[in-house]
């Protein structure tokens, strides 16, 4: 069977080793639109950031998967009674179950002066999707010293974090009244607000661009309120559309993205659509976790390992990936009123809050150093009951533990007798009392009369504390 | 040091843990055995309790110093003479043989026993019986790093390094390992190395005394482990920090790694792991800023069906920041049981010839065969690890026989239940050991054995130094040694006894040698003692990976052991393996590309924990020995389920109630331990108890493909509070 799969994508990448290791032997071919082997979308900014060399976002080459890979080849038609797909390269292919998983494109907003006749768009203005995108921006951004961002969402604030570690001054411009809004609360967003300035990025909120102006080796951004703010360059990041031209031609069923079912199926059934492409159960999700899924579910109904697999949606996570801010939104987080715990400390940058419906989360928010963040996480994703007091979420670490080792001691006077000092070899205070009443004096006497630190050698200091409280206590008694 | 002292003790090594800690044993006057710890390079004069008390088994009353045989199934055990055990034994092998070849007896030996006695054994098993059923409870231990380490070096020794190196590094990251329970005098390195101002970071998902001493702890969900390695060698990659001028003077692979690894940035590990981004971030920014560091593994990151994956992760990540082989760095694992580095490089292991031979390698075959005195197309083939050799036992076409020694598989087998019903349906089970263990009360030949004092012989600890045990006394009247046992077994099986019989072609010297040979060879002998036995084993091991030729007793005794490879008695032997090159073809480290996937049986809405087992400081594996200690048992009575405070609330169990474990394999009944200590959606059962409280009653006999370990580590389970 012949399976083609158009975009090279994290999805596309993925699925081809989700195909590959349930059915090695399968005729597999790749078609990338981006001249680039598969790259780790998620390392963008930091490519920006020039942290990340292009050389190591890469992941692993379909070729490993035994999987012929055609870079730099869009498909341009599809023909779905002949079952084959045409390349931009005038090649065709034929095809037993097709793939699409051509992810999405930025948005541009219809802003006067932002895109061209052409289509193309000022000379000093990249979008932020594609490693293309990332050269251009570092192109432009290398010799200059202020950069503006158009949108306050999640790619919009990595962008603008990576151009700050650049050593761009930045600002953001969003245009309603706080950041990340799918995924965030005001009191979330002023503490974000906060947590940017320090690093350089400076947000203007509710400043609505109506339209951008180039100047000369700049470019200036005009508001709805007549400001206007010039930068070296100027990013958008106003979203993501899924790719749909494509399907649309085709004439599969398309709403927003490309319409499937549970099985990962378009209204062709030899046809899938997965990731940012697709549309499942009217939701479009742009984010990794659920493509992968997809890919998984596609897989395992392309190769009739799991015929009757299905994917079935799970509630985002959305992790800001910025150097110096740790950001952490999942669920309904930016429902207000009703069953929540908050916590909230603005002049150390955090922010937690948990969203309680049925004593389970529904959602959350964490800004800064916030240690339970991996739990709370997980409690999420699985739906585990929250704990009768939720306060240990949010402050300090959920797993406890013994005093660690080099604490300050409890007092001697203070333990009871039948604290164990000596893990080792099972030796209570009770038991360095009786061997001090049977007449030992010093440590080695305890020592050789108890074998307490005979073993790992940690009570050593607690075994001399009861000798000397020994000690006091006798000189008390004299 | 080693030399026994002036006042008359004997100067030789613990029974238990493969820390081997030094220790002094001196005859009382009322016969009984004292213990002094000694100065060793492992223990710096420590014992744990295990260690002082190790003497008490050696008059116990439960002893046995007769052998035992049951009349007919189901009836009792009644002792007999040990020309009537041997005999049941030999006719029972024989019938067996004749009427269904070699195969049809199997062997299973243990991490416990001497290298002596480990090679005769695979030697009584390949030579003799000419099975190639033969495997060992070190498949539960070692073989996911055994399998790792080969693939990644070329050769598996435990710690390639001296254990003193720890205390050194600047940064040490434990993966699983819980040595201040495990291997108590351990943990001076950890303390030398905290006072030099190391850091220390365990990954567990309890915090156990061990993570204690960590200066960071990453509680990962069990059976994520993989994922948690790759995200710090992404973290490394990403932010520069790998070691480039020793990753391309030094390895093969990087590239694939490394792209495989860029699929592992931080936030998405810490949904599969629950540790934070920020804590995997601070985790590999630590390790690859110390100028020293160290990773070691033991059985959490490998008692998984992933578990040589696993381990192939951390070692990536050792490879990516130029550890392995640099002074004072490196990667390690802990080894767990007294002779399991020993135990599995001289011929117990399904696949395998002494000196760590292959045993799929003809030159391998060819020079084992030589010093055996056989031909070697009589050698068997390779076998099956433990778990599928146990599942096939009294199978139509499985073994029908099994000889145990130094094991107690139905305590100690995963998914205990069904090894039950495996053992009960051969028509021989015979049982070496000195107490009736759990096994050993289903076998129908129970043969008493001499215990570590009573025996000489050599040991291999967790660093690969050869080691010498002495006897201070000799076994009781009625007690035999192991390799007597072996000799003596081996001689009534040879051509011209009764049991010899007739046997399809190809079943070893029983058969009588290759039909046509000029000159057929005297039937093969088993050594009887461990002077011969070890003369042998040296060159066995000649030549191959694990070579123990140029190492004598009397080199053991003049310099705290020997460390392996040591070809010729003018080698200085090699503490520290690496240095140039690695025991590959091109002498370079291999990197090998792994994905994580999650455990066999992930939790789900029927069985939302997690189950993981493991072990306590004053108990040691199966407890048929430590059981049996009064001291031992004060201290450690019986089992217990460790559960989080919020879980334990929801299902209104408070500390002490008695509680059931499920799995889909069966239910393990003790009490409930509550503390805060344990990630919530983990259970932590210790294993070392039988009966309703026998941990491996429900643990799932999931395979690791490669090594054939099964996964300890990792199961779905529900709790439920006892009517």
């Amino acid at each position: 069977m012949r399976v083609v799969v158009v975009g090279h994508g994290m999805s596309g990448a993925r699925l081809v080793s989700e195909l590959h290791a349930r059915d090695p032997e399968l005729d597999l071919t790749v078609l990338g639109a981006e001249p680039h082997p598969a790259y780790n979308r998620i390392l963008l900014s930091a490519v920006v950031a020039g942290t990340v060399a292009e050389a190591d976002i890469t992941l692993v080459e379909p070729a490993a998967h035994r999987a012929s890979t055609r870079l730099g080849t869009a498909v341009v038609d599809l023909d779905r009674a002949a079952r084959t797909v045409w390349t931009s390269d005038g090649g065709r292919l034929r095809y037993d179950r097709l793939v699409l998983a051509t992810g999405g494109r930025a948005v541009l907003p219809e802003i006067k002066g932002l895109v061209g006749d052409d289509g193309s768009l000022p000379d000093r203005v990249a979008p932020f999707r594609t490693l293309d995108d990332c050269r251009r921006i570092t192109a432009l951004a290398s010799g200059a010293r202020t950069a503006l961002v158009l949108g306050g969402g999640l790619l919009g604030l990595e962008a603008a974090r990576g151009l700050a570690r650049r050593g761009l001054a930045v600002t953001v411009l969003h245009a309603v009244g706080h950041l990340m809004d799918r995924q965030l609360d005001a009191a979330a967003s002023a503490v974000l607000v906060d947590s940017l300035a320090s690093l350089g990025v400076r947000v203007e909120l509710d400043a609505c661009t109506v339209a951008v102006a180039p100047d000369v080796g700049r470019v200036e951004a005009v508001l709805a309120d007549g400001r206007r703010l010039a930068g070296d360059l100027l990013v958008v990041a106003c979203g993501i559309r899924p790719e749909t031209d494509l399907a649309v031609r085709a004439g599969l069923a398309v709403e927003r993205g490309v319409v499937v079912d549970d099985r990962m199926r378009t209204s062709d059934p030899r046809v899938f659509a997965i990731g940012d492409c697709a549309e499942h159960a009217g939701r479009v999700t742009g984010l990794l976790a659920p493509a992968w899924a997809q890919a998984r579910v596609a897989a395992d109904v392309i190769t009739a390992a799991r015929p009757l697999a299905r994917y079935r949606p799970t509630a985002p996570v959305t992790r800001l990936k910025a150097a110096g801010i740790d950001l952490a939104a999942m669920g309904d987080s930016t429902r207000t009123g009703g069953d929540q715990v908050t916590y909230a400390d603005p002049a150390r940058g955090t922010y937690a809050k948990l969203v309680v419906r049925d004593n389970r989360l529904s959602g959350a928010i964490m800004i800064g150093d916030n240690p339970t963040v991996g739990t709370v996480i997980q409690m999420f994703d699985r739906g585990t009951p929250l704990p009768p007091d939720p306060r240990a979420l949010l402050l300090g670490r959920w797993i406890g533990g013994p005093v660690p080792v080099g604490a300050p001691q409890a007092s001697p006077s203070l333990m009871p007798d039948a604290a164990v000092v000596c893990q080792c070899n099972t030796v209570t205070k009770k038991d360095l009392v009786g061997c001090w009443r049977g007449g030992a004096r010093t440590v080695g006497d305890l020592v050789a009369g108890t074998r307490a630190s005979t073993g790992c050698g940690s009570c050593r200091d607690t075994v001399e504390g009861i000798l000397g409280w020994l000690r006091g206590a006798e000189e008390d008694v004299a | 040091m080693a030399e026994p002292a002036a006042t008359g003790g004997v100067a030789t090594h613990c029974p238990y843990c493969a820390l081997q800690c030094g220790m002094t044993l001196r005859s009382r006057a009322d016969g009984g055995v004292e213990v002094a710890p000694r100065d060793f390079p492992t223990n710096r004069g420590g014992l744990c309790q295990k260690g002082w008390t190790a003497a008490e088994l050696l008059d116990h009353p439960g002893r046995l110093t007769t052998p035992l045989v049951r009349d007919s199934k189901g009836g009792p055990l009644r002792p007999a003479g040990w020309d009537e055990a041997l005999a049941r034994i030999v006719d029972g092998i024989g019938a067996l043989r004749a009427a269904r070849g070699p195969d049809s007896v199997a062997v299973f030996g243990g991490g416990g026993l001497t290298n002596e006695k480990a090679y005769a054994l695979g030697k009584f098993a390949r030579a003799v019986l000419g099975t190639r059923y033969i495997d060992y409870n070190g498949r539960f231990c070692m073989s996911s790093a055994a399998a790792a380490g080969i693939r990644a070096f070329g050769v598996d020794r435990g710690l390639p390094f001296p254990l003193a190196d720890l205390a050194e590094a600047d940064v040490l990251l434990l993966a699983g390992a819980n040595p201040a329970e495990t291997m108590p005098p351990l943990v001076r390195y950890l303390t030398s190395q905290r006072e030099r101002g190391g850091q220390l970071i365990v990954v567990d998902p309890r915090s156990t005394p061990t993570a204690r001493h960590a200066s960071l702890h990453l509680a990962a969900m069990p059976g994520t482990d993989l994922a948690l390695a790759n995200a710090l060698l992404h973290v490394a990659i990403v932010e520069g920090l790998v070691d480039r001028g020793y990753v391309d003077a030094r390895t093969t692979g990087f590239d694939r790694v490394a792209r495989v690894a860029t699929g592992y940035w931080p936030e998405r590990v810490e949904r599969l792991t629950g540790v934070s981004a920020a804590d995997l971030r601070t985790a590999a920014r630590a390790l690859a800023g110390a100028r020293r560091a160290v990773i070691v593994t033991a059985r959490g990151a490998e008692q998984h069906s992933k578990g040589t994956d696993t381990v192939s992760a951390w070692i990536n990540l050792a490879l990516a920041l130029g550890l392995p082989g640099r002074p004072g760095s490196g990667f390690g694992c802990l080894t767990g049981q007294g002779n399991g580095q020993g135990g599995r490089e001289h011929g117990q292991k399904a696949d395998q010839l002494p000196g760590y031979r292959r045993i799929d390698d003809p030159r391998a075959r060819a020079h084992v065969a030589a010093v055996w005195g056989v031909d070697p197309a009589d050698l068997p083939a390779a076998g099956v690890s433990a778990v599928e050799l146990l599942d096939r036992l009294g199978t139509p076409h499985g073994p029908g026989a099994l000889l145990v020694f130094g094991a107690n598989p139905v305590v100690s087998a995963p998914r205990a239940r069904r090894v039950e019903r495996r053992l009960a349906a051969l028509d021989l089970l015979v049982v070496a050991d000195f107490v009736r263990s759990e096994t050993a009360e289903l076998a129908d030949v129970v043969l008493p054995t001499a215990q570590w004092a009573e025996e000489d012989g050599t040991m291999t600890n967790l660093e690969g130094r050869v080691l010498r045990r002495r006897a201070v006394r000799r076994p009781p009247p009625g007690v035999r040694t192991d390799l007597a046992i072996l000799a003596d077994l081996a001689a009534r099986l040879a051509p011209g006894s009764p049991a010899a019989g007739s046997v399809p072609a190809g079943g070893g010297a029983l058969a009588g040698g290759a039909p046509g040979r000029a000159e057929a060879p005297g039937p093969v002998t088993v050594p009887g003692t461990p002077a011969e036995a070890f003369a042998e084993l040296r060159r066995a091991s000649a030549g191959g990976p694990a070579d123990y030729a140029g190492i004598d007793w009397e080199r053991i005794d003049a310099s705290d052991g020997v460390f392996w490879p040591c070809p010729r008695p003018d080698h200085p032997g090699t503490p520290r393996l690496f240095t140039e090159r690695f025991a590959t073809p091109d002498g370079r480290a291999r990197f090998v590309p792994v994905e994580h996937r999650p455990p066999a049986e992930p939790p789900d809405e029927a069985y939302p924990f997690l189950l993981t087992t493991g072990r306590v400081l004053a108990q040691y594996q199966s407890g048929a020995q430590t059981r049996r200690v009064a001291a031992l048992n004060r201290a450690a009575p019986g089992a217990f389920v460790e559960v989080h405070p919020d879980p334990a609330a929801l299902l209104s169990i408070v500390d002490g109630d008695p509680v059931r474990v499920v799995t889909r394999r069966g239910v393990i009944e003790v009490p409930a331990r509550v503390v805060d200590t344990i990630r919530p959606d983990t259970l932590f059962v210790p294993f070392h108890w039988p009966g309703a409280a026998r941990a491996n009653s429900a643990t799932t006999d999931a395979l690791d493909p490669t090594s054939g370990m099964p996964e300890f580590k990792a199961c779905g389970a529900r709790l439920e509070r006892a009517a």
